[in-house]
């Protein structure tokens, strides 16, 4: 991005040798790899736009027969099997995504987009984690405060911008409690969630305990839709979140929602700069920005708005942006053409609204999907791009005054996942901490996930924790809804 | 029947990761049920006790930092380990117990199905035994389980291998290090076990296996000013010695997990309280406010 | 180098002022600056750049002995090889200088003559710094005129850390003073000062004292030089310039021992104050092993085989 002179960084790409992406893929149903009886469609690297491979569709049919298979194996197999034989599965599947764990990052790189720092550093691993803390409760679930009896099938939908990571997430709960699974992956990024399938043929676990259907929009309904599925988990916009709440109502399916986000990461004039200016790059450039719990909203105290936002820019101008399987790129590809509009979007309409729009200068490849970090300042909360979730690599500045002026405009949405702060003193921290009205706060950091944390929204944001104890009440008779 | 002499393994303690012969010299002579000759294991000493108790010192405070995923990581290791060494286990627990193939099969299946168990727990108790509190006014409070420190264990004089399993696990998957003293009759076992060990990324000190009388040692641990508790189990049924050892243990208010009147069957799922007998619980105030 | 520094009279002038400005320096989490140290610590750096990084590395070098048996024999072959590090090449680049205590100096002197590769001395009773403030100077007058082109001082820990800023700030002073010409570098021994706000706080109070390079360590104390540490004097220097226009340059020193280390400490110079930092004029390395493993490392990458320790020399 800047001109370096002197010490530039030779391309340091990871070989894309070690992933076998075949030209096309099936749907895993009880066990197997099958044809699906949709329309087949296309995955692609938005990085290069070449086609990747040719994915199926399950229609209603497949959708029934995935559901079929989870039922008999939750009646016969998995649903009365002793919690300590479940466990060692789920070690099982962890520790073949560690040994694994290279050729997993790779192929997530290619097929969603981001850096291969990221895919190796946080997504493998992380992924492996929940597993390995998930399979540790299946045989302790007398201790979890919701009793030890599952739900049955669970349906699950999950997004593309941490694919594999949003799996691991839904399934080593659902699995440990005893349920069994159909999950749907996003239809841009299915390729780990294939290789996840893979994964339990080779831990052996028993047939249709893990489903794996993929498609788009219309699979997941009718997945969500399905008669036979017990509890339905899914992680995306607020505004398909919505449609599922109203299509279950009525029915007995239990449904946690895991949505969007504008969480406000409040600067603080006591706050330790260099480290909240990290915290602020991490909150909202990390992954492209495309992150529900994203520090999308800067609020920084008046007094200091001008030094922290000259420290922004100077290390925004370090952040590399390019081919996501360099080890040294920082900021990947958008996921997708459709994304890459809306961000595009939203960013001329912030223009528009009259916000200052900066952006280091960035070299964009030619092809593929690309949008250079942006940051706009003069921002207030009636502009819309202050309200609406971007998801995408840019920063709305607004300031604040006083602590409590940073506590009402940071309250002051409809979404509630996750909040900053940033100040060295203690009780500070603690006040804001109270006050702000988000499912997940994070103080003097940002971006922190460990599968012992419950993650989850208040209000539009969503209902439902996803890890830790709390993450259990999803898939357990005695957990809320 | 080859003419084929065999290559006998010396028996020898575990402590800070490496396998020394007592300081004394002494061995003693280890039989199977039916008397007949075994090995010579190493017969531990009070010095032996000692450093020991040094080595488990110097590994508590690297342990306890090491995050709760790593230490369930390390344990799963160790099982899987096990795994990998089935059948030395099944032999070494037929040989001590004088089990059938069948019956010492299942005691190597739960053994280290306990250590699975026990592994899974590294970072699930705080959020089991821990809590906020709400207390009465403009302040954060939350309570914490820590672990003690160094743990004096007297393992079961029956089970040679699940019940050593079931002490040693729980003292050390929330961070404390323990020194143990093994079955008196039936040691081979827990060297094995310290082979496995000391091949699973476990690191030196956390684990120290003392072979020997436990009648002996004992007395030497309870007393000692550096240890934090002790685990009686291993003299379960001799009330005289436990209530020594108990006064002895109360110079610097050990922790003291008394012994039950008979060894258990170690079958039964354990409770929470073999792991919480041997932590402390932290409760930490910060005021909130702007 | 500027000798038209800021006016920081007003900050300098008490005790009081000067505990409440160093005070009200923003503090550092360290949890995160050790992350972001972490994080430039994975940059992957090959082929041409590395290339780059390793010359680089070497001409960064302050080939140091510090040892109570050190000998004019000693030193006089360190010398020697910090002109010339690779007897088989001689196109390896010289190191940036020599250090040594102040009554090796002259020896030293003798044997680098005019080859451009400097001669440094502890002085100011290295490296405990516990002596009267005369005896440090004549420590530090001794060095210079026996023709020290620069000075590696230690600053008064205890006083630091009893809050006597002002004495450590007036110590620094007087020791640049009594360098004349010589370039002075203020050893901070960052494994006392432990917390990384102390250590902003030493660089800020150094810098205004005229410090013309800031050092993390002596060596002889553990933790030496760390990345974070080296990361948080480089925000600080980059903020130095910001606000005075003037650079100051940054030596960690102790701990460094391989390759791997030596770039990873490039790739924050890069990323943090920025390339105008990647010169042996702003940047230095106090290490003595790390020189072979440097070697080693250009040798592999020019011939394609990995080398031995046969093939360079001890010193």
């Amino acid at each position: 991005m800047t001109e370096h002179t002197g010490f530039e960084y030779a391309p340091a790409p990871e070989s894309r040798s070690i992933v076998d992406i075949k030209p096309s893929y099936g749907l895993f149903i009880n066990g197997d790899f099958v044809d699906g009886h949709g329309k087949s469609f296309k995955t692609i690297s938005p990085a290069t736009e070449e086609v990747l491979a040719e994915v199926a569709e399950a229609d209603a049919d497949d959708i029934d027969a995935a559901v079929r298979a989870a039922r008999r194996a939750y009646d016969r197999v998995w649903g009365r099997m002793p919690g300590k034989e479940r466990a060692k599965y789920l070690y099982r599947i962890a520790r073949i995504i560690q040994e694994r764990g290279r050729e997993i990052a790779v192929l997530e790189s290619i097929d969603n987009g981001k850096p291969i720092k990221e895919t190796r550093d946080v997504d493998v691993p992380i992924s492996a984690a929940h597993f390995f803390y998930y399979a540790g409760w299946a045989d302790k679930l007398e201790y979890s405060g919701y009793g030890t009896e599952p739900l049955g099938v669970a349906g699950q939908v999950i997004p593309w911008n941490f694919p594999l990571l949003m799996l691991a997430w839904k399934i080593a709960p659902a699995l440990a409690c005893g349920n069994t699974v159909v999950l749907k992956p996003a239809e841009t990024t299915p390729l780990t969630a294939l290789l996840f399938a893979e994964i339990c043929q080779q831990a052996d676990l028993p047939p249709g305990v893990v489903n794996i259907v993929t498609g788009a929009g219309a699979t997941g309904q009718a997945l969500v839709g399905h008669p036979d599925v017990d509890k339905v988990a899914f992680t995306g916009s607020t505004e398909v979140g919505k449609a599922i709440a109203r299509a279950v109502a009525g029915t007995d399916k239990k449904v946690t929602l895991e949505l969007g986000g504008k969480a406000a990461n409040v600067v603080f004039d006591d706050a330790p700069l260099d480290q909240a200016v990290e915290g602020i790059v991490n909150g909202i450039f990390f992954n492209q920005g495309h992150v529900c719990c994203a520090g999308s909203r800067l609020l920084v105290q008046e007094s200091i708005a001008d030094e922290l936002l000259a420290r922004l820019k100077r290390r925004m101008s370090t952040l590399r942006l390019g081919d996501p399987l360099d080890k040294n790129t920082d900021i990947g590809a958008i996921n997708s053409a459709e994304q890459l509009a809306k961000i595009k979007e939203l960013s001329a309409i912030g223009e528009a609204e009259g916000a200052g729009r900066w952006s280091p200068p960035c070299e964009l490849p030619a092809h593929g999907f690309w949008f250079p970090p942006t940051v706009f300042t003069g921002v207030s909360q009636a502009h819309r791009i202050a309200r609406e979730e971007i998801f995408g690599p840019v920063l709305s500045v607004l300031t604040f005054r006083t602590p409590s002026e940073a506590i009402e405009k940071a309250n002051n949405t409809p979404f509630g996942l996750s909040a900053g702060v940033w100040t060295e003193k203690g009780s500070r921290i603690l006040k804001m901490a109270n006050a702000l009205r988000a499912g997940v706060v994070w103080a003097n950091t940002f971006n922190k996930f460990d599968p012992t944390s419950p993650f989850g929204g208040y209000q539009e944001s969503g209902y439902g924790r996803e890890g830790g104890r709390q993450g259990l009440a999803a898939y357990l008779k005695g957990g809320q809804r | 029947m080859s003419g084929r002499i065999d290559v006998r393994k010396t028996y020898k303690l575990f402590i800070g990761g490496a396998f020394p012969r007592s300081e004394s010299g002494h061995s003693y002579v280890v039989t199977d049920p039916k008397g007949k000759f075994v090995a010579n294991a190493a017969l531990a000493s009070r010095k032996d006790a000692r450093d020991a108790v040094v080595a488990a010192r110097k590994a508590f405070p690297g342990w306890s930092a090491r995050t709760a995923y790593n230490r369930a990581q390390v344990l799963y290791r160790v099982a899987e380990i096990m795994e990998d060494r089935r059948p030395q286990f099944v032999a070494a627990v037929r040989q001590s117990e004088g089990l059938t193939e069948a019956r010492a099969d299942k005691v190597v299946d739960e053994s280290i199905d306990r250590l699975v168990w026990y592994a899974g727990w590294a970072d699930k108790l705080t959020q089991v035994v821990g809590n906020a509190n709400p207390v009465a006014g403009p302040f954060f409070n939350l309570s914490t389980p820590e672990p003690t420190g160094v743990v004096a264990v007297l393992a079961p004089q029956r089970s040679s291998l699940l019940g050593l399993v079931s002490v040693v696990a729980p003292v050390v998957v929330t961070g404390n290090t323990v020194v143990v003293v093994s079955s008196y009759e039936r040691p081979l076992p827990a060297v094995t076990f310290a082979e496995v060990l000391a091949t699973s990324d476990v690191p030196g000190g956390v684990v120290n296996i003392l072979t020997g009388s436990a009648t002996t040692i004992a007395p030497w641990l309870a007393a000692h000013m550096d240890v934090n508790a002790i685990d009686l189990v291993g003299i379960a049924g001799n009330d005289e010695l436990a209530a020594e050892l108990e006064v002895a243990a109360a110079d610097n208010l050990k922790r003291v997990r008394r012994p039950p009147a008979t060894e258990p069957s170690w079958t039964a799922s354990p409770g929470l309280d073999t792991m919480t007998d041997f932590l402390e619980i932290k409760t930490v105030w910060h005021p909130i406010g702007v | 180098m500027s000798t038209t520094a800021t006016d920081f009279s007003d900050i300098t002038r008490s005790e009081a002022s000067l505990r409440r400005f160093l005070h009200g320096l923003p503090g550092v989490d360290q949890v995160g600056a050790e992350a972001r140290a972490a994080s430039l610590g994975t940059r992957s750096i090959k082929t041409t750049s590395k290339q780059f990084a390793l010359d680089l590395a070497i001409r960064m070098v302050d080939l140091t002995t510090l040892e109570g048996q050190d000998t004019p024999g000693k030193v006089r072959a360190l010398a020697a090889k910090a002109m010339r590090p690779d007897p088989a090449d001689p196109t390896c680049p010289s190191v940036a200088a020599v250090c040594v205590y102040p009554d090796m100096v002259a020896t030293v002197k003798e044997v680098l003559g005019d080859s451009g590769v400097k001669v440094a001395a502890v002085a100011t009773a290295f490296p405990s710094g516990r002596a009267a403030l005369d005896v440090k100077l004549a420590d530090t007058r001794d060095a210079v005129e026996a023709g020290a082109d620069e000075i590696d001082m230690v600053i008064d820990r205890g006083a630091f850390l009893a809050g006597r800023y002002r004495q450590v700030y007036d110590e620094i002073v007087a020791v640049r003073e009594a360098c004349g010409d010589a370039h002075l570098k203020v050893i901070f021994e960052t494994g006392e000062l432990q917390t990384y706000d102390n250590v902003r706080r030493a660089s800020w109070l150094a810098m205004m004292a005229g410090a013309h390079f800031i050092k993390t360590s002596t060596g002889k104390v553990q933790p030496a030089a760390t990345l974070p540490v080296t990361l948080v004097m480089l925000e600080a220097v980059r903020d130095f310039r910001e606000q005075t226009g003037q650079m100051v340059g940054v030596k960690p020193a102790g701990g460094i021992r391989t390759s791997k280390d030596a770039i990873k400490y490039l790739v924050t110079v890069n990323e943090i104050t920025g390339p105008d930092w990647l010169t042996p004029e702003w940047f230095r390395f106090g290490a003595s092993s790390l020189l072979n493993e440097l070697l080693m490392q250009r040798t592999k990458m020019k011939t394609g085989r990995y080398s031995g320790p046969d093939y360079f020399t001890l010193d």
